[in-house]
């Protein structure tokens, strides 16, 4: 009786599966199936989309209408399917030309009175219908502008089936409600400057963000921790444009897009509670695969507060991200990779009751206490962290003192240039940043100046260093040269690197 | 004979007068068993036994009369079938199930959906 055929996207993780909604009516009592591994959300389908095409002024097929989703070995969910299915039902029946050019994706869940609401995920999605070829994409008014991000695709948005319909029609496009986001040049209101003293804290930030060294806080509680770790992403470099299509993708996906503005060059920080699970930490989740907090914080910052208070599984969930920039998941519905490249933060207190610092005055934790909370942590975590320093509660006279410290601004502009001078040297290297440079290149082709490496072979020899440690001191005097304008690190860098390994005796 | 008694009687009068015209045969009308009943049962112009389940409604503001067929009655409807094929010693038959919406609006023209071989 009719057959019609529309095209949509459904994204596994972030890569996005063309699919095709063949629609068949035929004789038979009035019925509705819908074929091609369909989750919870999905078969709901028919019901709204049922009312939809009744309250927009259209007739419901009272035939035997067979939905097909191919390729139907694919499992698909979410309520994108909606419009694709919609529409194809009207041009089956011949209520709308059986559209073949331009190609076009549908994207939009229906309510019951034929509105379009947004659905998650739609910068992949159209990421992939451009990748695919399609010359053309219908989204919701609302994912107008997030959309709008990819070039190369005409971009119609709609705000109810009506106006879907009428577009198809006579290709005039209605007028329909931008919903803007905030501007994306606005950086983070977090600002350095709000800091009060913290020298050696500070200066240990910028090496981390100069180097992208994964960085580790002690500290009692109140001294600012945290503040320091929020302000990270005010000074990292604005991230690449393909960093930023990456990055508002996988917030498409999680949907949690609307918290961040559109598009931003800024880099995220996530702050997940140390009661987080792994799940919620790595990615997952019964149906569709949902990126965690790791993939939320890709370029960007992951700040654990209260560390050593985390499941230790959770903690260790951490190794394969941090050692392969990205996390995969497997189910039963199918495995997804999301790229998880963060610069980790880790925080914690120097002992169970906090107040263990100075001279340790009003600690009452004992001795085998205070090893056994921070050996919680486990070595091969700690192994990847490079720099770790104790954040002291700061001075009468740093708190009374009017001077502001250095401005966010001010300090983004060093660790931008000093990535700069670390990008030329590592040219043609499979990597970019000084954190990331291979144990045998350090010993070779990046080692420091002579009296340098005469000093930490020294300190090996003394059994103060292993080599773990060597390695880890070297990367970080890099960083330490690039801020300090030295072509190759020298003793002072090497031994300012050296210091940023405080609080060992804790853990032995 | 109650309204709706009335109005489905009405809906298979003229369900059989359009078969009728297309050439069938009606050989029985509201054959009852215990587990239901067959609204009509033909033989068609091309010699196969037709069995028909007619719903009428005045209007299908309660959607069309054929929703009312759910995956229930559609498999009772099939064992109807058989048990008539059965008991008429007719087993081995050519056989197919049609259903037919009669929708009869107060005051204007019936309409008639008729759908071969749903079942």
């Amino acid at each position: 009786m009719g057959l019609a055929l529309t095209s949509t996207v459904s994204l596994t993780g972030l890569v996005g599966n063309l699919i095709d909604v063949e629609v068949d009516i035929s004789q038979g009592l009035p019925g509705f199936t819908l074929l091609g591994l369909p989750d919870a959300a999905l078969s709901e389908s028919k019901e709204r989309v049922r009312a939809a095409i009744t309250n927009s002024g259209e007739s419901w097929s009272n035939r035997k209408v067979t939905v097909s989703l191919s390729p139907a070995w694919l499992p698909k969910s979410g309520s994108s399917f909606d419009l694709p299915i919609a529409i194809a039902l009207l041009m089956a029946q011949g209520f709308l030309p059986n559209l073949i050019e331009p190609k076009t994706v549908f994207l939009g869940e229906l309510s019951l009175d034929g509105s379009l609401r947004a659905v998650r995920g739609v910068l992949p999605a159209v990421l992939a219908a451009a990748k695919f070829g399609a010359d053309r994409v219908m989204v919701p008014a609302a994912n107008y502008l997030e959309a709008k991000c990819v070039p190369g695709i005409e971009v119609i948005a709609v705000s109810n089936l009506r106006d879907a319909t009428s577009f198809l029609r006579t290709g005039v496009q209605e007028d329909f409600l931008i919903q803007s986001h905030p501007d994306p040049a606005v950086r983070s209101h977090l600002d350095l400057c709000d800091v009060a003293g913290q020298h050696i804290a500070r200066n240990a930030l910028e090496i981390a963000a100069i180097g992208g060294h994964h960085l580790f806080f002690i500290g009692p509680p109140g001294t600012g921790k945290t503040m320091l770790a929020e302000r990270i992403p005010s000074i990292l470099p604005p991230l690449s444009l393909s960093a930023i299509l990456e990055v508002t993708a996988i917030h498409s996906v999680a949907g949690t897009l609307a918290q961040r503005d559109l598009l931003s060059a800024l880099p995220p920080f996530v702050a997940p509670h140390h009661t987080t699970t792994s799940v919620a930490m790595i990615g997952g989740g019964s149906g569709a695969i949902k990126p965690g907090a790791t993939s939320i914080a890709h370029e960007g910052v992951l700040f654990i507060d209260e560390a050593p208070e985390c499941a230790r599984g959770v903690l260790d969930s951490l190794r394969q991200p941090l050692e392969s920039g990205s996390v995969t998941i497997s189910r039963a519905i199918g495995s997804v990779t999301y790229p998880a490249k963060f610069l980790l933060v880790l925080a914690a207190n120097p002992c169970p009751c906090g107040r263990f610092s100075g001279r340790g005055r009003g600690c009452t934790c004992s001795q085998q206490s205070i090893r056994r909370y921070l050996q919680r942590l486990s070595g091969p975590l700690l192994d990847r962290i490079d720099i770790r320093v104790f954040v002291e509660p700061p001075s009468r006279a740093e708190m009374a003192s009017e001077e502001l410290g250095e401005s966010s601004e001010v300090v983004r502009e060093r660790v931008t240039l000093a990535r700069e001078v670390a990008a030329l040297r590592f040219a043609g290297e499979a990597w970019n940043l000084n954190s990331q440079i291979p144990p045998g290149h350090l010993r070779k082709r990046y080692c420091a100046r002579k009296s340098a490496m005469n000093f930490l072979h020294m300190e090996l020899d003394k059994e103060r260093l292993s080599a773990r440690g060597f390695h880890k001191v070297l990367r970080v005097a890099w960083s330490l040269a690039d801020s300090r304008g030295h072509t190759i690190p020298d003793e002072s860098d090497v031994i300012t690197a050296y210091q940023y390994r405080e609080g060992m005796e804790l853990f032995h | 004979m109650g309204r709706n008694q009335i109005l489905g009687a009405r809906g298979e009068d003229l369900v059989a007068v359009l078969l009728e015209g297309r050439g069938y045969q009606i050989i029985e009308r509201n054959w009852r068993i215990k587990d239901g009943e067959i609204d009509l049962v033909a033989i068609s112009d091309a010699n196969i036994l037709v069995f028909i389940e007619v719903k009428t409604r005045t209007s299908s503001a309660f959607g069309h009369p054929l929703e009312a067929i759910t995956k229930e009655k559609a498999h009772r409807l099939q064992k109807l079938a058989l048990a008539w094929l059965v008991l008429h010693h007719k087993w081995g038959n050519e056989y197919r199930i049609d259903c037919a919406a009669v929708t009869i609006p107060t005051g204007s023209d019936f309409e008639i959906d008729y759908r071969e071989a749903v079942l």
